[in-house]
């Protein structure tokens, strides 16, 4: 057997597209089974299941999700309540929830109706990002589908009203952030709010909201028709359930997987992604979740398991459990040069230390490449790296810090040795303006 | 302009300043790009302040404030994960052919940029052309698939190696379960499991 979780226990049977998308398909392999029983039982049951079950957020913050619906007001007001679920998937490696939307939409529609029954929400949106055209047709022609048979809807079979829109967005990565994202959905640049008022409280349109990452929704159903026990016997104690990981980068065979939480990083390499390109012992280093999650090397990958408790330890993050492997002949220093280059592109301008510390990074970043930067400007990257994490409203301007902290941390050597070459007259790198050194 | 009502509907009442996005990328899609008329027609379509429907199509990077080509508009990967499997060779090849970044072709028919993430990083490197996702790309590839565009034809979109979404290259290590597939798991379950005692509970589906 490879991996961990067997056949039988994955909730997105249809991952790579090889069935039925439609509700035929998507019925016969489970989906909306035994909804209406669920909303037959009390709005604190599904919130109590979903929190036995262990279910943390699976867009990178693991917050825990049945918790996270408690905080909604307990009693409806005359605002009304709302869902908004987050597929605005744009970290770079991240590519997860891309093939949920595509290939098994009637599982998220699903979950959709019953977290917003879990809030007491009678709209929800899902906002998508911009670039994903083909997906979103194929989310409207699901949810379509899923009006025609009375599943969703006005007076539907399911006993609960609940209309379920598709929204998207501009391409900016920035509205990933729920606060950003609900003023984009609001026909707003997307620059994130200040919290508080946290959106339980005060969301889109001033009423309470909650919001989600696509694949804790579309898990809902699934818990529910088999169980919260049943889910969180995967994985290690607070660290429950199943959960899709990628690969990308240079391994043999990058794809999208679903595996128990807390398989160890090297297993689900090997057993899945067909090992890294040329070998184990070529591997240089792996970015765990998404390009904002420090950079690991390939002993810390050897023992560390995927889970959100376990990565800490060598001082990195699961994020959204999408790695990207490097081999040994990256120019490491060059990869993080171009995701300081992603931030600087992706900041939206709002605070001052993100809007001018992104860009200063990514030019040293750029120095570092070449080796024309100072030695003491290591220090001072550092520096200001540390200064703009934590110092801004949303988390962008820690994503944008913590990829160089661990690039310097586990790989220091390389820019050192750089920038003495340089020094010395022989540029090793690529590119390199050979004239600057004379 | 149903289209543009329909979007609206989405919203609650007097909240039709949310569908701008969607509204703008209507314009763009019939277009081609965003102009400025454009922007102030939408302004009074949706009861807004001109600068607030500026702001957003200047935000947003996905709205070109510029004509773009004729053929195609070609939207290169650049960001780590394609990075590492050789969006560079790809971005060099539309450099050669088409010029600096975000410009126009000399002929005018084709558009290119480098963009960050598309979201498709278990199929890197790829590209979006006129917003269709060509994945695990190779540069002989790329460049016969810009041929056919230059050609007035549209290649279908997806793999170039021809795997279906991120299935695992020489078939998958899971999801071979028939019993997956049988239909076993759509039988009516007969109590859901830790429900609440009965009395609560409706009837269940037959």
């Amino acid at each position: 057997m490879v991996g961990i979780l067997e056949d039988k226990d994955r909730i997105f049977t249809n991952i790579y597209g090889l069935q039925d998308w439609g509700l035929e398909g998507a019925k016969a392999r489970g989906c909306w089974n035994a909804t209406r029983e669920m909303l037959g039982q009390s709005h604190e049951w599904v919130c109590e299941q979903i929190r036995e079950s262990g279910l943390r957020g699976r867009g990178g913050g693991g917050f825990v999700t049945g918790f996270k619906w408690t905080l909604m007001p307990q009693q409806l007001s005359e605002r009304p309540h709302y869902l908004v679920v987050n597929a605005d998937e744009s970290e770079p490696g991240a590519c997860k929830d891309r093939e949920i939307i595509r290939n098994d939409p009637h599982l998220l529609i699903e979950g959709c109706m019953i977290a917003s029954y879990a809030i007491r929400a009678h709209t929800a949106y899902i906002y998508i990002r911009g670039e994903y055209v083909a997906e979103r047709e194929r989310l409207e022609a699901a949810i379509k589908q899923a009006y025609a048979a009375k599943l969703i809807g006005k007076d539907n079979v399911n006993g609960w009203d609940f209309d379920l829109h598709v929204t998207h967005g501009g391409g900016a990565y920035i509205c990933g952030d729920e606060t950003a994202l609900m003023e984009s959905l609001e026909g707003k640049k997307g620059q994130p709010r200040l919290k508080p008022p946290f959106p339980a409280g005060a969301g889109i349109y001033g009423c309470p909201t909650t919001i989600n990452n696509v694949e804790s929704i579309a898990v809902v159903g699934t818990i529910l028709r088999r169980g919260a026990g049943w889910f969180s016997s995967f994985g290690r104690p607070k660290n429950a359930g199943t959960k899709l990981m990628a690969a990308s980068g240079h391994v043999n065979k990058p794809s999208v997987v679903e595996e128990a939480m807390s398989i160890p990083m090297r297993q689900l390499i090997e057993d899945h992604f067909g090992g890294v390109r040329g070998g184990w012992g070529k591997l240089k280093a792996v970015i765990p979740g998404g390009v904002s999650m420090p950079m690991i090397t390939r002993e810390q990958a050897e023992t560390v398991l995927m889970d959100f408790d376990d990565l800490p330890r060598v001082q990195s993050r699961l994020g959204t459990a999408t790695m990207i492997l490097f081999d040994e002949d990256t120019d490491l220093v060059r990869v993080i040069a171009r995701v300081s280059r992603f931030f600087k592109h992706e900041s939206c301008g709002q605070c001052t230390p993100c809007r001018e510390g992104t860009g200063w990074m990514w030019r040293v970043m750029e120095r570092m490449v070449t080796g024309e930067a100072e030695m003491r400007e290591i220090d001072m990257l550092l520096d200001v790296a540390s200064q703009v994490e934590g110092h801004t409203i949303c988390g962008l301007g820690d994503a944008a810090a913590w990829p160089i902290q661990g690039l310097f941390r586990n790989f220091r050597h390389e820019v050192e040795d750089r920038i003495t070459s340089y020094r010395a007259g022989k540029p090793h790198v690529q590119g390199a303006a050979l004239v600057a050194a004379e | 302009m149903k289209q543009v009502q329909w979007w609206i509907s989405k919203y609650p009442d007097g909240r039709q300043q949310s569908a701008v996005i969607p509204v703008l990328w209507l314009v763009q899609k019939q277009e081609g790009w965003v102009s400025e008329p454009a922007i102030r027609a939408v302004a009074d379509l949706l009861k807004m302040a001109t600068i607030r429907v500026y702001e957003v199509a200047t935000f947003y990077t996905m709205f070109m404030l510029e004509p773009v080509g004729t053929m195609a508009l070609v939207q290169v990967c650049g960001t780590t994960a394609c990075q590492s499997r050789g969006s560079e060779a790809l971005l060099e090849v539309c450099r050669k052919r088409f010029g600096p970044d975000s410009h126009r072709s000399a002929d005018g028919k084709f558009y290119w940029q480098e963009v960050e993430c598309l979201g498709a990083c278990s199929n890197a490197p790829m590209a979006a052309i006129n917003d269709r996702y060509y994945e695990d790309l190779t540069v002989e590839g790329f460049e016969k698939l810009l041929d056919a565009f230059a050609a007035g034809q549209t290649p279908p979109p997806g793999s170039e190696i021809g795997r279906q979404g991120s299935a695992v290259l020489g078939g998958n290590s899971t999801l071979n379960d028939p019993k997956l597939y049988d239909g076993s798991a759509a039988k009516p379950i007969k109590s859901l499991p830790n429900a609440a005692p009965k009395g609560k509970a409706k009837a269940p589906v037959a």
